[in-house]
C-alpha cells in the first residue's frame, strides 16, 4: 500500500520516558478521526541525537522536523500539515546551531557529525526491515557471500583499523583473525549488548534504531570466522532493544538472509536473544559467557581467550554493539574509505554520549580525534547555569577521569592514555563546579561496590572499604590517615583483582586523590568541605 | 501483590511447562529462572528445588544463580518493583532526592514493600536513560527528567 505522507515517531528509550507511545497513539487517533488512515502511515523511528529534543517527529516526504512534540500539539500538527498542507511553524524544530529551520535533510550531518554506526538511526522503521534494505541493508552481506572468502573478510577488516568499541579498542580484525585460525568444528559469534556502565547508551540506540546492522554484521563475522550460531547477549534494562532485535531476526529469516543456506550461498547462520538479568559484571566477556551459559556472571580467568575457548568451551568471536555496526559499511565502502574518518591509528567515528551537568545531553556520533572542548562546548550546548567545569569522567567510572586543562586532548583509544585517561565506551559524564569530590568519588565507589561480582577478595571487600572510608571523610570524621588508606587500597586493587572490574573501580578515585588533593586535604584537616556539600561535623566553614 | 505462593502438584506442573519449553536447549538455567521469575514475580524455595531435580543441577548452583542477579527476586515483592538509578550522570542531576520523595511518598525504605503490596523499591545502577537523568524503571518501563511533581504523578497512575 502506498502512502501520501509518513509521520516518523520517535519511539526510544531516550521518548518513551517523556511520552512518545502516546504521542504515537494519539496520531494515529487523530489521522483515523480526520479519515486520514487510508493517506498517512504512522511509524516509529529511533532517536536522532543530541541536539533534538525528545519526543520529535519527523513529516515525510516534507522532511519537517517538530520537536519537542506535546500532546497537545498532535491535533494541530495533523490538521495544518497533513490535512490542509500547511507547516506549523512555531511547533518545527529550530537548529539551534544555526537558527536554521529542521529539515532532517539539511539538518544532518550536524555540524562536525559523521554518521556511519547511526546512519539509519531516526531515518527508518527498525521494525521493518525493507526501509533497511532500501538503505543498501544486507548489500555487505550479499557481497561477502557472492565475492569474499572468510579471509578476505578478515584481511578488509584488518586493513580498516577498526578497534573495539567497548571499551578496551583491540583490533577487530586480528580478533577475528584469531577465531578463524582457532582449531574446532563449532564457532560462535557473539554480540555484547550487555552496555551498563553508566552514563552509555550509545549500544541502545542502535539497537533501537537500526536492529538489522547488527544482524547483517553478525552474519558476516559468522561467514569470516566460520561459525554458524550467534548470540546476542541484552542487558534486561533494555525491553525496547530486545523487542526491536526479536522482530528484526525474524524478518531476516523470512527474507532468506538469515538461517539455512543464506541467498543460496550455501552458508547457513542463526542468531538468538539470550537477555541479561541484572549484572554490570556480565559485559566482561568471560563473565557474560558464563551468562549465556546459565551460571552465575563471574568472569573467568585469562587466557585461555575467547577465540580459542569461549562459550562452551569452543572459539567464539565476541564484539560490542558499536564495533559490528561499521562492519556493512566497511565492507561496502572499503578499508581505504573507513581509514579517511578519524585519527590516522585511530580511524572512523565514536559515538558519544553526553549526561550530566549539560544543556544537551545525548549522542553525537563525530570522527575520531574530536576534542571535549568541541564535544562540551559546542555539540553539548556548555554547563547550565553559568557554573565551572569541575571535571569529566570518559568511558563511564571504569574510563577515566579528564580535567578542565585537557579540553584540548584529541579523544582516541591512543591519546587518552598518556593523559593517564580512557577513552572507554564514548560515556562523558559532566560534572560542574557544584558537586564535592569526596560526593563524586563515593557515587563512583557505590556503583562499584553494588556491581561486584564478589569473586575475588579485592573487589569484594575493597569497594566497601573505599565507601565506608569516603563516608566517614563526609562525616568529618576522616584524617591523612584515611587519604593514605585510600591511596594504598586503590593501588593494591588495580594489581590484585581478578578481573577489569575490580581493576578498574579505584581509577576515579586514584585519579581524583591526585588532581583534587587540595578539596580531599580540606575535608580531612579543615574538616570543612569547600563547595557545601557534606554534612561535617564542624561549626567553622572555609570561606569559598 | 504476587503474594507467598501455595507449594502444590498445580505449581510444579507450571514449573514444568516452563522447563520443557528449553527442552534440547544447551544449559538454560539462567533462561528457565527469568521466565519462572515473570511468572510468579520472584522465585521461591521449592520452586527451585524442582528446578535443581528437573535440570539435575545441584541446588546451590541453582539459588547462587537466582541470587546473583538483581532481576531476579528470592522473596515476594510488589506487584510494580520500581528500580531508582543513582549511578553518577543520575546522581549529578539530582537522584537523591528522587529518593527521598519516593521514600516519603511510599513510605518505605529502599528494598521494602508497602503494606498493600503494590510497590517495591529499589536502588540500582546505571539504567542506560541516562540523556533523561534522574530516571526510574516501574517494571519494564522507564521513567525520565524526573521531579517531584513527576514522581507523583507516576505514582498515581500505578495507584489507580
Amino acid at each position: 500500500m502506498l502512502y501520501r505522507a509518513h509521520v516518523l515517531v520517535e519511539v526510544s528509550s531516550n521518548s518513551v520516558p517523556l511520552g512518545a507511545l502516546q504521542i504515537k497513539e494519539l496520531f494515529s487517533a487523530e489521522i483515523k478521526r480526520r479519515g486520514l488512515s487510508q493517506e498517512v502511515q504512522v511509524l516509529e523511528t529511533g532517536s536522532l541525537g543530541s541536539e533534538i529534543p525528545s519526543p520529535f517527529v519527523v513529516i515525510y516526504p516534507d522532511n519537517v522536523i517538530y520537536a519537542p512534540v506535546h500532546p497537545q500539539d498532535v491535533p494541530r500538527i495533523v490538521e495544518e500539515h497533513l490535512l490542509k498542507g500547511r507547516v506549523v511553524e512555531e511547533l518545527r524544530f529550530k537548529t539551534p546551531s544555526s537558527g536554521g529551520v529542521g529539515e532532517l535533510v539539511s539538518t544532518f550531518p550536524l555540524q562536525k557529525e559523521r554518521r556511519v554506526v547511526l546512519r539509519n538511526s531516526g531515518f527508518i522503521d527498525p521494525n521493518n526491515i525493507e526501509d533497511y534494505i532500501a538503505r543498501d541493508g544486507y548489500q555487505a552481506l550479499a557481497k561477502v557471500l557472492s565475492s569474499m572468502k572468510p579471509l578476505d573478510v578478515i584481511e578488509e577488516v584488518k586493513a580498516s583499523g577498526l578497534l573495539g568499541r567497548g571499551g578496551a579498542g583491540f583490533p577487530t580484525g586480528l580478533k577475528w583473525e584469531f577465531t578463524y585460525k582457532a582449531p574446532g568444528e563449532e564457532k560462535f559469534v557473539v554480540c555484547n549488548a550487555d552496555e551498563g556502565e553508566p552514563g552509555t547508551f550509545k549500544d541502545r540506540l542502535i539497537l533501537e534504531g537500526d536492529p538489522h546492522s547488527i544482524i547483517e554484521a553478525m552474519t558476516i563475522a559468522g561467514y569470516a570466522v566460520g561459525a554458524s550460531k550467534g548470540y546476542i547477549y541484552v542487558r534486561a534494562e533494555y525491553p525496547q532493544s530486545i523487542a526491536h532485535l526479536e522482530k528484526a531476526i525474524n524478518q531476516a529469516r523470512e527474507y532468506g538472509l538469515l538461517g539455512k543456506d543464506i541467498l543460496g550461498s550455501g552458508f547457513s547462520f542463526d542468531i538468538k536473544i539470550r537477555k541479561g538479568a541484572g549484572a554490570y559484571v556480565c559485559g566482561e566477556e568471560t563473565a557474560l559467557l558464563n551468562s549465556i551459559e546459565g551460571g552465575r556472571g563471574e568472569p573467568r580467568i585469562k587466557p585461555p581467550y575467547p577465540p580459542q575457548k569461549g562459550l562452551w568451551g569452543k572459539p567464539t568471536v565476541i564484539n560490542n554493539v558499536e564495533t559490528l555496526a561499521n562492519i556493512p559499511p566497511i565492507i561496502l565502502n572499503g578499508a581505504k574509505w573507513f581509514k579517511n574518518i578519524g585519527t590516522p591509528t585511530c580511524p572512523g567515528t565514536k559515538v558519544f554520549t553526553l549526561t550530566g551537568n549539560i544543556v544537551n545531553a545525548g549522542l553525537i556520533e563525530v570522527p575520531m580525534g574530536i576534542t571535549l572542548r568541541e564535544l562540551i562546548f559546542e555539540i553539548g550546548g556548555g554547563i547550565p547555569g553559568g557554573r565551572g567545569l569541575k571535571l569529566v569522567q570518559t568511558g563511564g567510572p571504569s574510563g577515566g577521569t579528564m580535567t578542565p586543562e585537557l579540553l584540548d586532548v584529541p579523544m582516541a583509544f591512543d591519546t587518552l592514555p598518556k593523559y593517564n585517561s580512557a577513552l572507554g565506551s564514548g560515556a562523558l559524564t559532566v560534572i560542574d563546579d557544584s558537586h564535592c569530590i569526596v560526593d563524586v568519588v563515593k557515587s563512583f565507589a557505590e556503583f562499584f561496590l553494588h556491581e561486584s561480582c564478589g569473586k575475588c577478595t579485592p573487589c569484594r571487600i575493597g569497594n566497601k572499604r573505599i565507601v565506608e572510608i569516603l563516608e566517614n571523610i563526609e562525616r568529618g570524621k576522616g584524617t591523612r590517615e584515611s587519604l593514605v588508606l585510600l591511596k594504598a587500597l586503590g593501588e593494591n586493587m588495580k594489581a590484585t583483582a581478578f578481573c577489569g572490574l575490580g581493576q578498574a573501580a579505584p581509577n576515579p578515585l586514584l585519579r581524583c586523590l591526585q588532581v583534587f588533593e587540595e578539596e580531599f586535604a580540606a575535608h580531612v584537616e579543615g574538616k570543612t568541605c569547600p563547595v557545601g556539600v557534606c554534612k561535617l561535623e564542624k561549626k567553622m566553614v572555609y570561606a569559598k | 501483590m504476587m503474594g507467598a505462593i501455595t507449594v502444590d502438584d498445580k505449581l510444579f506442573e507450571e514449573v514444568d511447562q516452563i522447563i520443557d519449553r528449553y527442552a534440547g536447549e544447551e544449559t538454560p538455567l539462567l533462561c528457565i529462572l527469568q521466565d519462572l521469575n515473570a511468572k510468579f514475580g520472584y522465585l521461591p524455595q521449592p520452586v527451585l528445588q524442582r528446578v535443581s531435580k528437573k535440570l539435575g543441577v545441584p541446588a546451590s548452583k541453582v539459588y547462587g544463580v537466582a541470587t546473583f542477579y538483581s532481576f531476579l527476586e528470592t522473596r515476594p515483592v510488589g506487584k510494580y518493583v520500581i528500580r531508582v538509578c543513582k549511578s553518577t550522570p543520575c546522581h549529578v542531576r539530582g537522584a537523591t532526592d528522587v529518593i527521598k520523595i519516593l521514600k516519603k511518598e511510599l513510605g518505605i525504605k529502599e528494598g521494602e514493600t508497602t503494606r498493600d503490596g503494590l510497590f517495591t523499591l529499589e536502588v540500582t545502577s546505571c539504567l542506560g536513560v541516562c540523556g533523561v537523568a534522574p530516571a526510574m524503571m516501574i517494571n519494564e518501563t522507564t521513567y525520565g527528567n524526573l521531579s517531584e511533581g513527576r514522581i507523583r504523578e507516576i505514582l498515581a497512575l500505578y495507584r489507580q
